[in-house]
């Protein structure tokens, strides 16, 4: 397919890990945001063929893995009434709640979905219109814009019966929070292209101002990641902290306007709960109030919820950067696939599933 | 989850509330909402996460990406010929 074979030729990625081995004088450990860089990294072996002074530690870029266990048991809560159709990205059905996961709930008879598009759950609403129908609307700000469409759609369409449950994060305040604590070590980060492509790097400035790191937008295919290392690392080799664009096909740095205007139509931005990592201030986005009629949390009372999380799990951890995945004792024997402790091990952005798919068992560069 | 990937717009769909198209992802055909993207025409790439278009791919900055990418590599190459073993 045309834009993806090229990016994926195995001369331009060896041209670029050559230019990287060049340029590299000493260790320097770079952070990839988003989990569809971790997964695509460490398919493509890309771990395997950069220079050992290159530590790639994986950041929270995950929103099935960040949704925090609260709204989890929430959706269970939800899914589990009988005149619910629940709607999910795939993903979530496995993640653990405190009792179970929506798997469980379809199991014992709950009307749960996978759905391509929150458009989709807006259509299943329009032809079930006797049945209440939610939509899990989890994600960082490249969903947000699908997510808020869906209510405008409904809304437009007249539908009283459509809702969702917000778990939306944002990236800068999580960059902020890795870099202000006293354990970070990331020294310059690949910024989630896609993210970028909605929102553009304008916010990322005063960041790498801030805490003197390079910050280089990188795409998802090999040579794109690559050439996000290599930029990143001429960088750090020169001093500088600057923000650069190596995904400029898909990414401009005002990023995409139409959909920033959805985003500010609908969204508000408030403090969000981020599973195994805690509260970090401003970092979510939720409806606004005149969007009541559509926010699943109004329309459904669930009560009270005690949460539980599993106690060997070290997600937060891993999320953050701190910990990998084999450092933590469950991995590969008590957390598999097929029986997650932590939301991390489910997801195809998941750390902890990234590791166990393409068999990183040792303990990388500790 | 923030995987978005390119397709190429084949046509526009007759939708009456949204801007929607039919996007070719390399022989998958979908549905997709073009509303953030007013300037995509027939043949443009889109890039597609959720069935919402999140930008229209730029073929003269992939082009020229891809370009650079060679030259550099070529010249450098060049300038730094590999130790002989
Ligand atoms: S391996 Fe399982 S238990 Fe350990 S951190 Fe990952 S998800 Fe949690």
């Amino acid at each position: 397919m045309r834009y993806l074979d090229e990016y994926r030729d195995a001369a331009l990625v060896k041209n670029i890990v050559d230019r990287i081995d060049r340029t590299i004088t000493q260790p320097w450990v770079i952070m990839e945001i988003c989990g569809g860089q971790t997964h695509s990294i460490m398919q493509n072996g890309l771990d395997q063929i950069l220079p050992a002074e290159i530590e790639l530690v994986h950041g929270p870029g995950c929103p099935v893995c960040v949704t925090s266990l609260e709204l989890v048991d929430k959706a269970l809560a939800i899914a589990s009434k009988p005149d619910v159709i629940f709607c999910s990205f795939g993903d979530m059905l496995r993640v653990p709640g405190s009792t179970g996961d929506l798997f469980s709930i379809r199991a014992k008879g709950g009307q749960v979905r996978v759905v391509y598009s929150p458009l989709d759950a807006v259509k299943i609403a329009k032809q079930n219109p006797d049945k209440q129908v939610v939509f899990f609307a989890i994600g960082f700000e490249t969903t947000a814009p699908a997510n808020a469409m869906s209510v405008l759609q409904a809304k437009a369409l007249g539908l009283t019966n459509y809702s969702i449950l917000v778990s939306q994060v944002k990236v800068p305040p999580a960059m902020h929070a890795i870099l202000g604590s006293p354990t970070n070590r990331v020294q310059g980060f690949l910024a989630a292209g896609h993210v970028c492509s909605v929102m553009g790097y304008w916010e990322y400035y005063e960041i790498a101002e801030k805490y003197k790191v390079p910050i280089t937008v990188t795409g998802f295919e090999p040579v794109d990641l690559l050439n996000g290392v290599l930029m990143t690392v001429q960088q750090l080799e020169a001093g500088k902290h600057e923000v650069q664009n190596a995904y400029s096909r898909v990414v401009s740095k005002e990023g995409n306007l139409p959909s920033q205007k959805i985003l500010k139509d609908v969204f508000q931005v408030c403090d969000r709960n981020w599973r195994g990592i805690g509260m970090i201030p401003q970092s979510g986005l939720c409806l606004q109030p005149e969007f009541d009629a559509f926010n699943a949390e109004v329309r459904f009372n669930v009560g009270e919820i005690q949460t539980r999380e599993s106690e060997i799990c070290i997600a937060g951890q891993i999320l953050q950067g701190i910990k990998k995945p084999p450092q933590c004792p469950a991995f590969g024997t008590f957390c598999n696939p097929e029986n997650p402790l932590g939301a991390t091990m489910v997801s195809s952005e998941g750390a902890c599933s990234a590791y166990y798919r393409y068999a990183r068992n040792e303990s990388v560069n500790a | 989850m923030c995987l978005a990937v390119p397709g190429k717009i084949t046509e526009f769909l007759d939708s009456p509330a949204l801007k929607m198209g039919k996007v070719d992802f390399g022989g998958v055909f979908r549905d997709v909402c073009l509303e953030a993207v007013p300037e995509a025409k027939i043949s443009d790439y889109v890039i597609v996460h959720a069935g919402f278009a999140l930008s229209v791919l730029s073929e003269k900055e992939a082009q020229e990406s891809l370009d650079a990418f060679r030259e550099l590599g070529d010249l450098e190459a060049e300038l730094n010929p590999p130790d002989p073993e």
